[in-house]
């Protein structure tokens, strides 16, 4: 059972790592990067299941009989955008929180709103 | 030309996005975007009437046959919400003028239009779809905008609390991918009319049920039911006051259309509610979120905060009325979807109103409020009337059904709950009213004669529509009656 | 066709009424007259439908319908026909009251108050010709909603939190219990219309009835059962007018005409007392009115005294209802009548001697009546009509329903009874005893009589307790549909 799904096994580890990233660290920065991960264990999830044994990329020729199924290729290219879409609107974030507040320590950054109340 | 219209009322917004952009000009950028919305909304109320008429509607894209291809299905239920989404879009466009170039810094007023239309694409398109990983692409897009559109508020806090947004809604946006990839892998197909043929035979595996929990969780954090709720309170509060009021009124509606779909339509109602029996986790979570937002709500000080809060619980009435597991629960839940998108639009609206004069939301800058400016003093009042639930008020009209919904299965205790909350409701909407009417304005409020513009007229309309489907409720009603049909 | 046409009259009046006070809201002596025309107005058309006679009654008026299938349904019938008479006869005559004493005391924001004021009476026709409970429920609450404006319209913190109490204690009641019990009988019956003798049959068990009848008659909020009497004497905060009219007659009246409503029409006599659901709320209902009667005694406050009498005085004619005998609720509706006028005079005349003397305490009073003989004299009358001696008009409604207690063998509210006519006694009579006799302090002198604004109206409401003694027995006559 292991030798056979490793690569989901790969793919959770991956993924419960970038959560784990997310939620304890507290650097707005790490965040992202725990984010990142996460998301990337997901790409890794949705290409691994669409290899087939023996398979090539579908080229239309007599001597390839087996492709690999290239839309979960086609879904995580999508997918990537999305991710570098949101690192990007992240960052933003994180530069103008570091412009505004002076750091980016959550619990720093949770002090100063409170004494903003 | 009409056939192409379920997917050129998602295509527009889209490509008029990037031409925002190059416009460039806040006012110009305005009147270009309102123009789309309207577009949009006459485009929405066309399908509304057809489907009502003929029955739901199909679209391949490009020609292209499903299952293969990607094809927009618009059923009852989606033409009702599209109706709902495109309505406040155009509206708040409309109204927010002159709040939007007073709040937002001037040279960003055209990317803020080219967000807010992305954001009105992405809405669009997620209640349009046939197709799950459209959903996943189009919440994405919905929720990026979102993030821009909340870090555009004045005070510094819209930062944090888009970054919180940011990162909550990335992992629910995720966990709806995790549940796509295992559908797939299982089915090979993401057409959800094709999911929903095939899932039955396959509703015994592993993955399966995995998929159903990414699923929940994915979404319970896109409607922000509790526990999953705190980005809500910042996002709403911070935000500047068009983009709160259009939120408010569409993205967790769009939320909620997402978890009819897929617990309705993907997953099947024997499956999501008699096998793995979702409405055991969903009614103490509806029934925690109402009491403890409510309560939530009853201590802020900042009024935006306080409606957001009241947001919360209000989402838990609607999930409520899910987790009763019957037609009427059904029926009572997406009417207070269309109901509740209403009267918080109008409250947010009031709340922007204010916003002219004083200085801030916070409940200390707003005494007075409604003796200096006393036609928003009154749409508060009426606004927080339908919030309670008073007869006259659509508001009355879904705590009605839904009461009605509990009381048919003999919950007495569930009734008692929710008049406790519509008791606490009372208690936070009069501690405003309160504020407003029967404290003295401070010198520079009542010297302030700054007009409020289009804006008043436009909360006016949208607060007397609530009142009109409090008196009339046919079209609420049938609509929800159709919706909920279509469902099951 | 015509029926519907006077029918819309007696809505739309009111609501013309409050538009034209808000157009003409900067001009004081012109929305006066309007406020005095509309109730003119709205008396006029209600005697017209008297005149359509019994043959109207009970034909159901609907311009749409509100939920599904549910429609807003008017109809007219001898409870509400005498509840929108007392309504609107009494409001003619506080409209005078009204304008004399904001006028003399210099209140501020009249056009408001007008307005607000014609909106409640709108309410009030709404809830008198009801004809289904939905219909009903929707009024009330309009009612609740709009005397909050008048029972606050001070401004300052008192009215805030008198206020408050008000409003938080109408809507808990209102929306916890009786929109519930409203929903329980659409969920098990599927009816919501009222019917001439009731419509829950035996269908429901025993116990589920008298619960449901408790959470009617709790949920009636203005009804003012104890433990949620307490709006009552928090809403004296308001200018007298609004505490003779709306807390005298207009809202309490709302209320007890609620319960004998949905006794009558929803349950049924027979129903009633065949079933025993009542028994719970006779208790209740007794206690308030002895508890309320004892609490009044110890009130130096002459309007808070009324307001607890109030209080207890609404008991009797809950109590009418909840004995569900033929008498009973004649007693009980006749009540609704003589107490309004009666009440409406004590109320008006504390006002005139706050008016006046800028009094406000029993104790206080103390040789008043040789400065104001009128507004004395008008009190006596409405006393002894409240305490029920002939031949006032208070002393038939009590022998009905003294007769109704004994009809339906409940001899310990027979008793009852007539402890609280002691106590009524007890109440009252010290302010007619201190005015004319007790030794006068030396602050009365230069205390003139009320303005004649004043003066007028409390003189035909205390000359009415003395007519009605004699139209009683048509009122009996009138109300003979409800039984047969």
């Amino acid at each position: 059972m292991l030798s056979g799904l490793y690569n989901y096994w790969i793919a959770i580890l991956l993924m419960a790592i970038g959560f784990y990233i997310v939620i304890a660290h507290n650097n707005l920065f790490t965040k992202m990067i725990g984010l990142n991960i996460f998301q990337t264990s997901i790409f890794i999830l949705f290409i691994s299941m669409g290899k087939v044994d023996g398979g090539t990329a579908p080229i239309l020729s007599d001597a390839y009989t087996v492709y690999s199924n290239p839309l979960p290729h086609v879904l995580i290219l999508t997918a990537i955008v999305v991710s570098v879409a949101t690192t990007a609107v992240g960052l933003a974030l994180i530069v103008n929180i570091n412009r505004r507040y002076k750091t980016l320590d959550e619990h720093e950054i949770e002090q100063q709103e409170l004494d903003q109340e | 030309m009409t056939h192409h219209l379920a997917i050129l009322q998602v295509v527009l917004p889209l490509i008029a996005a990037p031409i925002c952009s190059l416009i460039n000009h806040g006012k110009a950028c305005w009147l270009f975007a309102t123009t789309v919305a309207w577009l949009v909304f006459a485009m929405s109320l066309t399908l509304f009437l057809d489907v009502q008429t003929g029955g739901s509607i199909r679209y391949e894209i490009g020609g292209w046959q499903p299952p293969w291809g990607i094809e927009y299905h618009i059923d009852a239920l989606a033409a009702f919400v599209l109706l709902l989404v495109s309505a406040m879009a155009a509206i708040t466009l409309s109204a927010f003028q002159r709040s939007i170039a007073i709040e937002i810094p001037k040279h960003k007023q055209g990317l803020f239009y080219t967000a807010f239309l992305l954001c009105l694409t992405g809405l669009l398109g997620i209640v349009a779809t046939g197709d799950a990983f459209n959903i996943f692409v189009f919440l994405e897009i919905s929720s990026l905008s979102a993030y821009a559109l909340i870090a555009l508020g004045r005070d510094r806090r819209a930062l944090t609390a888009s970054f919180e947004y940011l990162i909550m809604g990335t992992i629910g946006a995720t966990f709806i991918l995790i549940g796509i990839g295992l559908l797939y892998m299982q089915t090979g197909t993401l057409n959800i009319a094709d999911l929903q043929a095939r899932i039955p035979e396959i509703s015994h595996l592993h993955s399966v049920h995995a998929a159903f929990a990414f699923f929940t969780i994915g979404i319970f954090l896109k409607l922000a039911l509790f526990p999953l709720h705190h980005w809500l309170p910042g996002a709403y509060a911070y935000a500047p006051s068009a983009v709160s009021t259009f939120l408010a009124a569409t993205a967790t509606k769009v939320a909620l259309y997402l978890l009819y779909r897929v617990f309705y339509t993907v997953f099947g109602f024997e499956f999501s509610f008699e096998v793995l029996q979702l409405h055991y986790i969903l009614m103490p979570l509806s029934i925690l979120a109402i009491i403890i937002s409510s309560l939530n709500a009853i201590f802020q000080q900042d009024v935006k905060k306080m409606l957001a809060y009241s947001s919360l619980g209000q989402i838990g009435y609607m999930t409520l009325g899910i987790s009763l597991l019957s037609d009427v629960g059904l029926v009572a839940s997406i009417l207070h979807l269309f109901n509740h998108a209403f009267i918080k639009g109008a409250l947010f609206m009031t709340m922007a109103c204010f916003l002219f004069r004083t200085p801030s939301m916070r409940l200390d800058d707003l005494n007075g409020a409604g003796r200096t400016m006393p036609w928003v003093g009154m749409a508060f009042v009426l606004g927080g009337l339908g919030l309670i639930g008073i007869p006259l008020t659509s508001g009355f009209i879904s705590k009605w059904f839904l009461v009605s919904a509990v009381i048919e299965q003999g919950h007495w205790w569930l009734v008692a709950i929710i008049v406790f909350s519509s008791l606490l409701a009372l208690i936070y909407v009069w501690r405003v009213v309160e504020h407003l009417f029967f404290r003295e304005p401070s010198a520079a409020l009542a010297a302030n004669k700054q007009p409020i513009g289009a804006l008043l007229p436009f909360t006016w309309i949208v607060l007397l529509s609530t009142l009109y489907f409090g008196i009339n409720s046919d079209f609420p009603v049938q609509a929800a009656k159709a919706a909920a049909k279509a469902l099951q | 066709m015509m029926l519907a046409n006077s029918l819309y009259l007696n809505f739309a009046i009111p609501v013309i009424g409050a538009c034209l006070i808000a157009l003409l809201h900067q001009h004081r002596r012109a929305f006066e007259l309007v406020f005095i025309g509309t109730a003119a107005a709205l008396l006029w058309n209600t005697l017209r439908l008297f005149d359509l006679g019994q043959a109207a009654y009970f034909t159901n008026i609907s311009p749409f319908s509100l939920i599904d299938s549910i429609p807003l349904a008017f109809h007219l019938e001898p409870l509400g026909l005498l509840f929108s008479g007392i309504a609107s006869s009494l409001f003619l005559v506080t409209t005078l009251y009204a304008i004399g004493y904001m006028n003399a005391n210099n209140e501020k924001h009249l056009a408001r108050f007008y307005f607000c004021f014609c909106i409640a009476i709108f309410a009030v026709m709404g809830i008198a010709f009801a004809a289904n409970l939905l219909t009903l429920f929707i009024f009330y609450e309009i009612l609740s909603f709009s005397t909050y404006p008048l029972v606050t319209h001070k401004g300052n913190e008192a009215a805030r939190n008198g206020g408050r109490a008000y409003l938080g204690l109408l809507l808990s009641t209102s929306i916890g219990f009786f929109l519930i019990a409203i929903l329980w009988v659409w969920g098990s019956t599927g009816e919501l219309d009222f019917v001439r003798d009731g419509f829950l049959q035996e269908q429901m068990p025993k116990e589920a009835l008298i619960v449901l009848y408790t959470l009617f008659a709790f949920g009636v909020g203005k009804a003012g059962l104890m433990p949620f009497h307490r709006w009552l004497p928090s809403a004296m905060v308001a200018p007298t007018p609004v505490s003779a009219l709306l807390h005298a007659v207009a809202v309490v009246k709302a209320g007890v005409f609620c319960v004998l409503k949905i006794t009558v029409y929803v349950f049924g006599i027979d129903l009633l007392s065949s079933s025993g659901a009542s028994t719970l709320i006779i208790w209740v209902a007794t206690a308030t009115m002895l508890l309320a009667s004892l609490v009044a005694l110890t009130q130096d406050n002459l309007k808070a005294r009324l307001a607890y009498s109030t209080v207890s005085q609404l008991s009797y004619i809950v109590l009418g209802a909840a004995l569900a005998t033929a008498s009973s609720i004649a007693g009980a509706s006749m009540h609704m009548a003589t107490h309004a006028v009666g009440k409406i005079t004590l109320f008006f005349c504390a006002g005139a001697i706050y008016t006046a003397a800028k009094k406000t305490k029993v104790s206080e009073l103390d040789g008043l009546a040789k400065a104001m003989p009128i507004t004395f004299i008008a009190y006596t009358i409405a006393a002894l009509s409240i305490i029920g001696l002939p031949p006032m008009a208070g002393s038939w409604s009590k022998w009905f329903l003294l007769d109704g207690a004994l009809q339906a063998e409940y001899f310990w509210v027979a008793i009852a009874f007539i402890i609280s006519t002691l106590l009524n006694m007890a109440y009252l009579l010290p302010v007619v005893a201190r005015g004319f006799f007790a030794p006068a302090k030396d602050t009365i002198s230069g205390i003139q009589e009320a303005p004649w604004m004043c003066l007028l109206p409390l003189s035909i409401t205390a000359i009415s307790c003395f007519v009605l003694f004699f139209l009683l027995q048509e009122l009996h006559l009138f109300l003979q549909p409800l039984f047969n």
